[in-house]
């Protein structure tokens, strides 16, 4: 099977969408129970707007992430929606990636949702798992790793990143006013990141 | 899950088509877009568009109206509307004297509202915007998102509301509905939680008996849970927290609503506001105006929150204003 960009968007919609009850779940214990339901509705717009025609990352990426800010809602939209817009931004033209591509998009990205969200890492965020695989991948970068090597990286990266928000209290978004009652619970944000980084690896390595 | 609707995913559609066909002298709904806008507009003032997530009827749509908001936009359930759907509220009521964006303090609504200012201002529309964090349940520090924006909004409908329609320039506006949040307090608590419809159960339980105190309209947590305890002491509980946070002494004047929560019968909302307006004497505090009912709600939960606002005289003047809305006429 040839691997294409629809291919891989696809597998991230079935991914939210069968993530969709976890992720709300997730959100319920700190949050206000809608983000697997906020994601799912963003995918189920996103997946319409797409065929294997759309080939340039850059202009894919931006269309996908302008359709999550105009349908996902909440937090994640505008936070997603940027994320997806400047990692596009980065691939304009672009059919292929290299890993080192991929990691300047992620640090697009991550330096989108610091401009929107106004949060550090370390705060219980989607953040905490982002940029711990961004540094996966700019070592991987280093060592000289594939891309999918790399990927793997990040996606181990990402999942301590989800195991250490388990381990402090929100001071960002809905969940930091439980105070030290959001400690013990993984961040919903942090989990759909990974979940996707790790689906688009998978979908590459397949 | 129990609840008089067709399909969770048209909820939010067809509550607004309720409200229209309910109130068509009141409120339109603009073509294509989940926002409600006044039936005869836009007006020549400045305007105001308020939103957030549904299920917190009769908050936004049933505001808008002579007096007070100009434009709601009602996004999914407990979800904030997207930037494309306030842009579009900010267009279609701006006037040419510029909007006002009336926002909760949440992450999610600010960075929606955000975008869309930023959009209606690269069209040459003047936006404003004013954050409300009324909630004294949760702690304002550099530790929290802030505190959340609950029923003390109404006050800020109400009131700026009443400055533009009164001619106040956007500036004017913005800084009354300032003023309005610097004096508002509110704070609630919860006896059941509320279901989401696309989500099909409960967010979290409460066992009989128990209940949360500081509760959030969206089901979140709040300070603590306890035993369900008399109408009297939760209600001294409740506003012993608000004048923990604003100066009130005697002679001073307020205005204050026991909001319902959405399941809480009207009935029990009077017998707390007989305790309200009993502390509020005992202090020597005067009352110029008092709201009960539902205005802020949480779709079927039970309990109910207080506000509590400080008057001065331009406050007062415009709190007693004129409104025409679905959901207030006085």
């Amino acid at each position: 099977m040839s691997k294409t960009l629809f291919g891989m968007i696809q597998a991230l919609q079935e991914t939210i969408s069968s993530q969709e009850a976890f992720l709300t779940e997730l959100d319920g214990a700190i949050g206000d129970a809608d983000h697997g339901i906020n994601m799912n509705r963003g995918f189920e717009a996103v997946i319409t707007k797409f065929t294997e025609e759309d080939t340039d990352i850059g202009a894919s990426l931006k269309k996908l992430g302008m359709t999550l800010l105009s349908t996902v809602g909440g937090a994640s939209g505008p936070l997603y929606g940027t994320a997806f817009m400047r990692a596009g931004a980065e691939a304009q033209g672009k059919e292929t990636l290299t890993l080192e591509e991929a990691e300047v998009m992620l640090a697009a990205a991550i330096k989108g949702i610091q401009d929107r969200g106004k949060a550090v890492k370390g705060e219980k965020t989607m953040l905490d798992a982002m940029m711990p695989a961004q540094d996966a991948l700019k070592q991987a970068v280093a060592e000289g790793l594939s891309v999918v090597e790399g990927l793997e990286k990040a996606c181990a990266a990402a999942n301590e990143g989800i195991e250490f928000t388990k381990t402090i209290r929100a001071t960002k978004g809905r969940a930091s006013y439980l105070g030290d009652r959001s400690i013990g619970h993984q961040d919903p944000g942090a989990t759909s990141f990974t979940l996707m980084l790790e689906t688009a690896t998978k979908y590459l390595k397949a | 899950m129990k609840k008089i609707i067709n399909d969770p995913k048209n909820v939010v559609d067809e509550m607004l088509k309720g409200i229209v066909a309910a109130h068509p002298n009141h409120v339109k709904r603009l073509e294509g877009f989940e926002v409600l806008v006044r039936a005869q507009g836009p007006t020549d003032k400045v305007a105001l568009v308020s939103g957030g997530g549904s299920g917190h009827e009769p908050s936004h749509g049933g505001f808008v109206g002579k007096g007070m908001l100009d434009g709601a936009v009602a996004g999914a359930v407990f979800t904030s509307p997207t930037p494309d759907q306030v842009y579009e509220a900010v267009k279609a009521v701006d006037g040419g004297k510029g909007v006002l964006l009336v926002i909760k303090n949440y992450t999610g609504d600010v960075m929606n509202f955000e975008i869309a200012a930023e959009m209606a201002e690269a069209d040459g529309i003047k936006v404003e915007k004013v954050v409300v964090n009324d909630d004294v349940a949760v702690e304002d520090s550099t530790w929290t998102t802030g505190r959340r924006g609950i029923a003390g909004t109404l006050f800020v409908h109400k009131i700026a509301g009443a400055k533009a329609e009164a001619g106040g320039s956007l500036d004017e506006v913005k800084a009354v509905a300032e003023k309005v949040i610097t004096n508002v307090r509110s704070m609630g608590m919860a006896l059941s939680p509320c279901t989401v419809p696309a989500a099909g159960k409960p967010s979290f339980t409460l066992a009989e008996n128990e209940v949360e105190i500081g509760m959030g309209i969206h089901g979140e947590p709040g300070t603590h849970r306890e035993t369900l305890k008399t109408a009297n002491e939760i209600v001294d509980h409740l506003l012993q927290k608000i004048f923990d946070d604003i100066s009130l002494a005697a002679d001073d004047e307020v205005a204050v609503m026991v909001n319902g929560l959405g399941g809480t019968p009207t009935m029990e909302l009077y017998v707390a506001n007989l305790r309200v307006s009993e502390v509020m004497k005992e202090k020597g505090i005067k009352i110029a105006k008092t709201y009960v009912g539902n205005y802020m709600t949480s779709l079927e939960m039970a309990g109910f929150s207080i506000s509590v606002i400080k008057l001065d005289a331009e406050l007062k003047e415009l709190l007693l204003a004129e409104a025409n809305t679905p959901a207030l006429v006085q």
